[in-house]
């Protein structure tokens, strides 16, 4: 039973892109990654001249077959991996990953289902694998995105989001700055912007949850007091508490 | 090309391979924190033979108890240190339970499972943790008690744990069915299956 850290793949980088001051977007060439499902993650792995190695994972902005696997990280303050994805490394750059991680918190297009995804800064990632994926697949399911950001600066995939194709809708939610003329202002996303905003909790729909903890842990607890069933919110985590 | 330096140097033998330490305390789980009455609470082991031990809040509490300072090592590659904990141990909940088999199915409030041997809950390896650093365990740690088996990766120590049910076979918990390993011993590295 024994199983030994085997399954790393050498990446090459051959895309790189600022996603916001702080985080950036990655694309890795990755011969015989086998693919994988929208809203998964992968182990990345650097090593130092000395031998010395770190491990992190990140969540997969893409999805589907194909070698190449893009991850969006962002800068943490006191970081020892992100910083060097985020500002150092290079095109033709490598790295080692493991994966495709996790089969829980994932988006399939069948069975068909309305889904909001709610999304806290970074937490977006996961969500917009499962847009790129709901939009690949030409799903005529309803999937909407909340999307929770301190400023407007801080959106990950802005850009992207703002475009999507009606029906895709992104709604913003800004707790500390908003953009001029935003007719609310900045505060943390409440239960009452959860009714406003979030698709309502009947038969079939499923929400998925993604970011820090203690945002996490809010939208779900105000999720299952609007009525959802908790079996109907699947939640990704990340950062200390 | 860009040289990885690493900023910090985790070569402390008490970390695992490929594990690097952490000051927080993370939080992962599949879905809500459930929220848990104490009166409604209860605790129970059930046999082959179709015997159910159980235990109600004010029961467990009754319990000896005992401190626990352990190291914990989460797949995900953090380990926390040194981290204090109190609870029941597994020995003494397993004192009277008779059974032949060798496997257990640890399930939760809210519907999580992992499976553990059974000899690796026992011989003070595991307890039913209720207290965290002196204080109640909170609902986002796995409160009002958690599973706690320190030497297997984190996802074992089931958060909001609610019973035991002997099996007997191995068959796969929650994330065992998801890819990761059955075992999970961090010194072997076990993550995946």
């Amino acid at each position: 039973m024994t199983s030994a850290p085997t399954g790393w793949r050498v990446g090459t980088l051959v895309g790189a892109r600022p996603l916001t001051g702080s985080a950036r977007s990655l694309t890795f060439d990755v011969p015989g990654w086998p693919g994988n499902e929208a809203g998964q993650h992968v182990d990345v792995r650097l090593t130092a001249p000395d031998g010395y190695q770190a491990v992190r994972s990140y969540s997969l902005a893409g999805s589907g077959p194909g070698e190449q696997v893009e991850l969006a990280v962002e800068r943490l303050p006191d970081g020892e991996v992100s910083p060097f994805l985020v500002d150092a490394i290079e095109l033709g750059d490598t790295v080692e990953l493991r994966g495709p991680l996790g089969g829980w918190f994932v988006w399939r297009p069948e069975p068909a289902r309305p889904v909001q995804l709610v999304a806290g800064g970074s937490g977006v990632v996961p969500l917009v694998a499962m847009l790129r994926a709901h939009r690949d697949a030409g799903s005529r399911a309803t999937m909407r995105l909340l999307y929770s950001v301190r400023t407007p600066g801080d959106a990950l995939y802005a850009d992207e989001l703002a475009s999507a194709a009606p029906g895709d809708a992104t709604t913003w939610h800004y707790t500390r700055s908003t953009p001029p003329g935003w007719p609310r202002a900045p505060r943390r996303l409440t239960a009452d912007d959860l009714r406003d905003d979030t698709l309502a909790p009947e038969p079939g729909v499923r929400t998925y949850v993604c970011g820090p903890t203690g945002f996490v842990e809010a939208v779900a607890r105000a999720l299952t007091g609007l009525g959802h069933a908790p079996g109907d919110i699947r939640t990704e985590r990340f950062g200390g508490s | 090309m860009a040289v990885f330096g690493g900023r910090r140097r985790d070569d402390n033998p008490a970390l695992p391979p490929g594990q690097h330490l952490t000051t927080s305390f993370p939080v992962l789980s599949a879905g809500p924190t459930p929220s848990i009455d104490l009166d409604a609470w209860e605790l129970s082991v059930r046999t082959e033979s179709g015997r159910t031990h159980r235990w109600s809040w004010e029961q467990f509490r009754a319990l000896p108890a005992e401190d626990v300072a352990t190291d914990i090592h989460c797949v995900t590659s953090w380990s926390k240190l040194g981290t204090r904990w109190r609870g029941v141990s597994l020995d003494t909940l397993f004192a009277d339970v008779e059974t032949d088999l060798d496997h257990v199915m640890a399930h939760s409030y809210g519907g999580y499972t992992t499976n553990v041997p059974l000899a690796e809950l026992l011989h003070g390896q595991a307890w039913i943790a209720s207290e965290y650093d002196g204080e109640p365990l909170t609902p986002e740690h796995g409160g009002p008690a958690r599973l706690l088996v320190p030497h297997l990766y984190f996802w074992k120590s089931a958060k909001w744990v609610r019973g035991f049910v002997m099996q007997d076979e191995d068959r796969p918990g929650f994330w065992e069915q998801y890819g990761y390993h059955r075992h999970g011993d961090p010194w072997r590295e076990e993550r995946y299956a």
